[in-house]
């Protein structure tokens, strides 16, 4: 039984990559070791903890969950993308001024999770979004810190600049 | 933890995934994968052959016709939340979906790998059972239909056979007089439940008939419990109760004897939706 | 000492301009976090680094007959496999204890097992190939013949005579006894009205940092140097233990430790896998990483809290408490880790109970015994939990017991703020605490008329909530009596440089590190005030061994107090050598000058006469320029030790509300509150947010983690959806109160801050659990955690 090496392509972060993957290299994986992509996050590698979350055509997955065998043709997004191209700056700048990090490895994910709950519009009650973040666990805050900063940008964003 | 080598192959078409499982007799099928890739990765399982089913065509429907709701296997749970036809036809479907995991993993798991792999623990069988549904499979031998009452034989293991795949899932549309009711326990919200009810019946009034309580959390499979449905048809909540014919084994989370005061609990407040749905 | 509001800033005697002191700054190190740029060990990546996993005993305890490598030798990828008899060729064992804690006893480890494995998961056998899942299949082909030992499991049986020894040349399976005996506790119980006593019980924990335990070792054969990526609390301290371990000088040994996923006490201590990934990388002389997986890490880092307390309370119909009792059994590993020792928990749980209170009888007795399941050692706030669960929980039921308000019952006990210096009856000095205001504080924080208001009108419609308290002490900013005078290399001092560079910025070296409490943060806030920059031209350096002063790194809340003054000095020193060239260059008296916002000023009149890049200029590039005599040093390292206090103590105060599903036995937690005082608070935000993530670890504690393991020695639930970590949605908003008592050990005056929520979060929980289910006669819940299952049985519905 040889290790299978499949040839993928996909786009991550809007760049075209191609590579050589083993069959069992999981996305986070190839994103990390592959492409030195390492904001995200291996933390439990069965799906519970969300370290891993990214955005697979637009919806977010866990990436310790699907083969990167799986994600030929697809678009990938990853923290660094989301980043640099500006989609979450108020999200960032939210968490920063309130704290709602501070080892930052859950970071990304929570960031990423917290967009996907944003994107659609309104402002979701604080439930709500405890609920969302349920799946992405934070050892260090206690979480309320990452509700008020989530609340206030979809405020921020609801209600457009003060 | 990383999983044992594996080659993958994707099929394109359903007979070229029926014919690889024949080919490879320890191959899975990769669908979702929120639950394989995780026993992958623990190497509870080390299969030598990944059999990626998700670019099969015609697997991922929603219809109503014959008055039954048909899910194509491939239909992911996020889909199946915002879908229309089973928020008005298969309102219970529509009840447990909030339940399973987490929206990163809704967006990837299937209704089909949650049906096939049968956890005991898992919304969706129990659903099943509560709305006499029927899967569809596709095997070496042809196609055929598999009550829900008949698939799940065991702790992880169904009807199916080793080259079998599940192709689909239907419901009957919800009448008039349905009544259903759904509620579960759990920790931590989108843990497994630790006892979970999914319940339907048609009702006159306060009068119901046809009840059908499942329940999962409880067991090796998804399971009915029958002698309390009778006693409910007969409109006794305390007697359902008393009657509540479970034996649920100990696990990590609970003993048995909690679980089964749990699924009394869950009786009265399922019984009470029921009888109260107008 | 006064309450303060968390927005506003303290003004305290250390008041400069523009002084951060007391400010809710973002911590300047947040960008790289939030962009996904950070760098942790788990992240590093060096040439030709190869992969250690490891071959872990499924077993609790075996004899190791045989290991057949040859399979996996020839497996693909795999470049060695090691046993633990060819590995201890390069390193020598270890053997955890401190001759301050008399009597403590254990046998020595080694970081590879090599004729006994003594608990499920221990690491047998170490596989190194290119990739990570080459060496997990080839430790798959490592064939292992074990003869299984009985397993010693149960630490109530594990003194008994017919229990086997685990380590036969230590004679017993006893690590550790101390007994205390102070006052006249019979004569108390004779005379009390009330004598009430029950057993609590704390279950087993882990950490689960999310990021799992990460070391790269880096060993140069040509410079004859190891360089040690590991994301630990104290690189000062791994350097020693590397160097010594494998017969280097500490010169030949570099720890470097940038972001770190988490620690809470995980991270500070020596993990055998850890220790033979570094001896690999030396034997294979190339770099060598190892991260435990999650399901390794529930086997293998410190497990803690696995305590039996057998307790008792006696108290007057007049609320005065005339004694506390303990009798505390705990059960570790097979080893006491090292160096800290697994006695130190047993040990600050005898000294914990009964402190914040005046009661003068106590007597406690504690047993630390080894067992064969995982290692368990510091885990954040080190036996507060359970010191303060079991003094709060026995307050509380003195109170029922004797028709007394829980709040009032504390009133009449607690040390009177006005009565410092004093010291417990355990003999812990205190310097100055305020229990009495941050309970009045509290009180009308959380308006605990109303909430009692509140729960009377819902019992009557058959809804149970509860109020709990839990008052508490905390160690912080420990001094040599922690650790070095128990002959560890572990230093309670600290040190910073700070460095003015040639365009007048500043950095700081300091040798306490970070793990996402804000110690970056405290270190720009604190040297930016002392020396009179904007934070925007402060940039911290931490967890490097050659380039930090020596240091002891971050635990037992000691970084801000300790880092923190080092720190202040520092900047004053530098602050004043610049003074001293400034006046030489402007002709004035340096103490008529001042820095503020990066530019030297006329002290008195503000007026700006140079900015500091000038001044820089001038020194480093134009020092001809400067009267002769003059020689500018634009560099200045203090160091910080506590002198006047074993330990600065602290105190606080929490309270949770919750309610009971007595149907099902769920816990709605609907709030929480704390008041802490720490001191000078040098950033409101970081110290509130420590304490809210703190207590929700402490919610952890009293409803969900538990590491079960069955008779046999084998981990039940070793995987994040076993083993039960709280999540976002069922914890509640905690809001958090301050009073500020200042230690006048340093200048700067701040105590520490990181582990409070947790010393006090269970208690109360567990408190608020029993005061919901008291009116319906409930057994008393004090076994740790509270499932509904154990909630349900206390209720008799099952």
């Amino acid at each position: 039984m040889s290790d299978t090496g499949l040839d993928i392509a996909m786009t991550v972060n809007g760049e075209r990559v191609a590579e050589r993957v083993d069959a069992r290299t999981t996305l986070v994986d190839f994103l990390r070791d592959g492409l030195m992509l390492t904001g995200s996050h291996v933390g439990c590698e069965h799906g519970v903890c969300g370290a891993c979350t990214v955005r697979v055509n637009g919806e977010i997955v866990r990436g310790c969950l699907m083969l990167a065998a799986q994600c030929d043709g697809a678009k990938v997004e990853t923290i660094e993308g989301l980043s640099d191209a500006g989609e979450i700056a108020d999200l960032q700048a939210a968490f920063e001024q309130r704290n709602a990090l501070q080892c930052g490895f859950c970071t990304p994910g929570m960031i990423v999770a917290a967009q996907d709950l944003l994107k659609g519009g309104g402002v979701p009650s604080r439930d709500t979004i405890r609920e969302h973040l349920s799946g992405n666990y934070c050892r260090c805050t206690g979480y309320q810190a990452i509700v008020d900063a989530v609340e206030s940008v979809a405020k921020a964003r609801a209600g457009g600049k003060t | 933890m990383k999983p044992a080598p594996f080659a993958y192959k994707k099929a394109r078409k359903l007979d070229e995934a029926v014919s690889l499982l024949g080919e490879h007799k320890d191959a899975r099928l990769l669908a979702g994968g929120q639950s394989l890739i995780a026993t992958l990765n623990m190497r509870l399982s080390a299969p030598t052959v990944l059999i990626d089913i998700n670019g099969i065509g015609g697997l991922g429907g929603i219809a109503h016709k014959n008055g039954k709701i048909e899910i194509g296997a491939l239909v992911r749970h996020v889909q199946a939340e915002s879908n229309e036809l089973i928020a008005k036809h298969a309102p219970l479907i529509a009840r447990a979906l909030p339940h399973i995991a987490h929206p990163a993993i809704r967006n990837r798991g299937t209704l089909g790998g949650s049906i096939a792999f049968a956890d005991p623990a898992a919304e969706l069988p129990a659903c099943l059972l509560a709305l006499d549904g029927e899967i569809d499979a596709a095997g070496p031998k042809g196609k055929r239909t598999i009550r829900a009452q008949d698939f799940f034989k065991s702790l992880f293991e169904t009807a199916l056979d080793a080259e079998e795949i599940l192709t689909a899932i239907r419901v009957p549309a919800a009448a008039k007089d349905a009544r259903f009711g759904f509620a579960e326990l759990a920790r931590r919200h989108g843990d497994y439940a630790i006892v979970g009810l999914a319940a339907s019946a048609r009702g006159d009034g306060k009068k119901l008939s046809d009840v059908r309580l499942a329940y999962f959390g409880v067991g090796n499979t998804a399971i009915r419990a029958r002698k309390a449905e009778a006693a409910l048809a007969k409109g006794d909540i305390d007697a359902a109760v008393a009657a509540l014919d479970l034996d649920p084994p100990d696990d990590v989370q609970a003993t048995g004897a909690v679980k089964k005061h749990l699924a009394g609990v869950l009786l009265r407040r399922v019984a009470k939706e029921l009888m109260e749905t107008v | 000492m006064k309450i303060v509001e968390d927005s506003s800033p303290v003004l305290t005697a250390l008041d400069r301009p523009n002084s951060y002191i007391g400010r809710a700054v973002p911590r300047p190190n947040l960008k790289r976090l939030t962009q996904g740029r950070g760098q942790y060990v788990s992240d590093v990546n060096l040439p030709r680094m190869a992969h250690v996993a490891y071959v872990r005993s499924p077993h609790a305890h075996a004899r190791i007959v045989k290991i057949d490598k040859a399979a996996a030798e020839k497996a693909p990828g795999v470049i060695a496999v090691v046993t633990g008899a060819e590995l201890a060729k390069v390193m020598t064992p270890w053997v955890g204890v401190l001759t301050h804690l008399k009597g403590l006893k254990s046998a020595p480890q080694a970081p590879i097992a090599v004729e006994r494995a003594c608990w499920q998961g221990e690491a047998v056998c170490a596989v190194i190939a290119r990739t990570r899942a080459q060496a997990e299949d080839a430790c798959e082909l490592v064939s292992i013949d074990y003869k299984e030992l009985p397993a010693v499991t149960d630490p109530e049986t594990a003194l008994d005579a017919k229990t086997p020894v685990i380590h036969a040349a230590i004679n017993d399976n006893l690590c550790f006894e101390r007994k205390l005996d102070v006052g006249k506790v019979d004569d108390a119980y004779v005379s009390s009205d009330a004598v009430i006593e029950t057993t609590f019980r704390f279950g087993r924990h882990t950490g689960v940092t999310n990021e799992p335990r990460s070391i790269v070792a880096d060993w140069n054969e040509g410079e004859q140097r190891m360089t040690v990526y590991q994301g630990t609390q104290a690189p000062h301290m791994m350097q020693d233990l590397f160097a010594k371990h494998l017969n280097l000088r500490h010169d030949q040994v570099r720890v470097v430790t940038k972001d770190v996923g988490g620690s809470f006490g995980i991270k500070v201590h020596t993990y055998a896998d850890e220790m033979a990934t570094v001896a690999l990388s030396k034997l294979l002389k190339r770099p060598v990483k190892f991260v435990a997986d999650r399901i390794e890490s529930f086997v293998t880092d410190i497990h803690a809290r696995d305590h039996r307390v057998r307790a008792k309370i006696a108290v007057q119909k007049d609320g005065t408490i005339t004694a506390f009792e303990i009798d505390d059994l705990t059960g570790i590993g097979p080893y006491s880790v090292y160096p800290r020792t697994s006695g130190i928990e047993a040990n600050q749980v005898v000294n914990l109970v009964g402190g914040p209170y005046t009661c003068a009888n106590y007597r406690a007795q504690a047993r630390v015994v080894f067992t064969n399941k995982n290692v368990m050692c510091q885990y954040r706030a080190v036996g507060h939990p359970i010191a303060v669960a079991v003094t709060e929980g026995l307050v509380e039921l003195a109170a029922a017991k004797i028709g007394m308000d829980p709040l009032e019952l504390r009133r009449r006990n607690l040390i009177a703020d006005d009565a410092y210096p004093t010291q417990s009856a355990s003999g812990l000095k205190f310097e100055k605490l305020s229990h009495h205001e941050a309970l009045a504080h509290l009180d009308a924080m959380m308006n605990y008329a109303g909430l009692r208001a509140e729960q009377m009108k819902l019992r009557q419609q058959g809804v149970y909530r509860g109020i709990g308290f839990a008052s508490f002490i905390e160690v912080t900013n420990p001094s040599a009596a922690f650790y070095g005078v128990g002959g560890a290399h572990i230093t309670s001092q600290d040190g910073a440089t700070v460095k003015l560079d040639a365009q007048g910025n500043i950095s700081v070296h300091s040798g306490i590190t970070e793990q996402g409490q804000g110690a970056e943060a405290v270190l720009a806030q604190v040297a930016a005030s002392a020396f009179g920059v904007p934070i925007e031209r402060v940039r911290v350096v931490t967890g490097d061994t050659d380039n930090t002063p020596y240091g002891g790194g971050t635990w037992a809340s000691r970084a801000a107090g300790i880092g923190g003054e080092a720190a202040w000095q520092a900047g004053k020193a530098l602050r004043a050598n610049v003074l001293a060239v400034a006046g030489a260059m402007l002709q004035a008296k340096p103490d008529g000058l001042d820095i503020r916002n990066g530019i030297v000023v006329d002290a008195t009149t503000g007026n700006e006469r140079l900015p500091l890049e000038e001044l820089a200029r001038v020194a480093y590039f134009r020092p001809d320029t400067l009267p002769s005599g003059v020689q500018a040093e634009l560099m200045a390292t203090r160091h910080y030790v506590p002198r006047g206090w074993p330990f600065a103590f602290t105190n606080g105060i929490q309270a949770s509300y919750l309610e009971v599903d007595v149907d099902t036995g769920f816990v709605k937690l609907l709030k929480h509150w704390c008041v802490e005082d720490c001191g000078t608070i040098i950033n409101p935000q970081l110290v509130d947010e420590q304490i809210r993530g703190g207590i929700v670890q402490g919610i952890g504690a009293a409803l969900f983690e538990q590491c079960l393991y069955d008779e046999r020695g084998q981990m039940l639930n070793g995987n994040m959806a076993d083993y039960l970590v709280p999540m976002a949605a069922e914890m509640p908003d905690i809001e958090c109160g301050h009073v500020v008592s200042p230690t006048a050990d340093s200048e700067l005056g701040a105590k520490g801050a990181g582990e409070a929520g947790t010393a006090g979060a269970p208690a109360c929980v567990m408190n608020a659990i029993n005061d919901a289910l008291r009116p319906l006669g409930a057994k008393l819940l004090v076994d740790m955690p509270f499932t509904p299952g154990k909630i349900l049985a206390a209720l008799g519905k099952v």
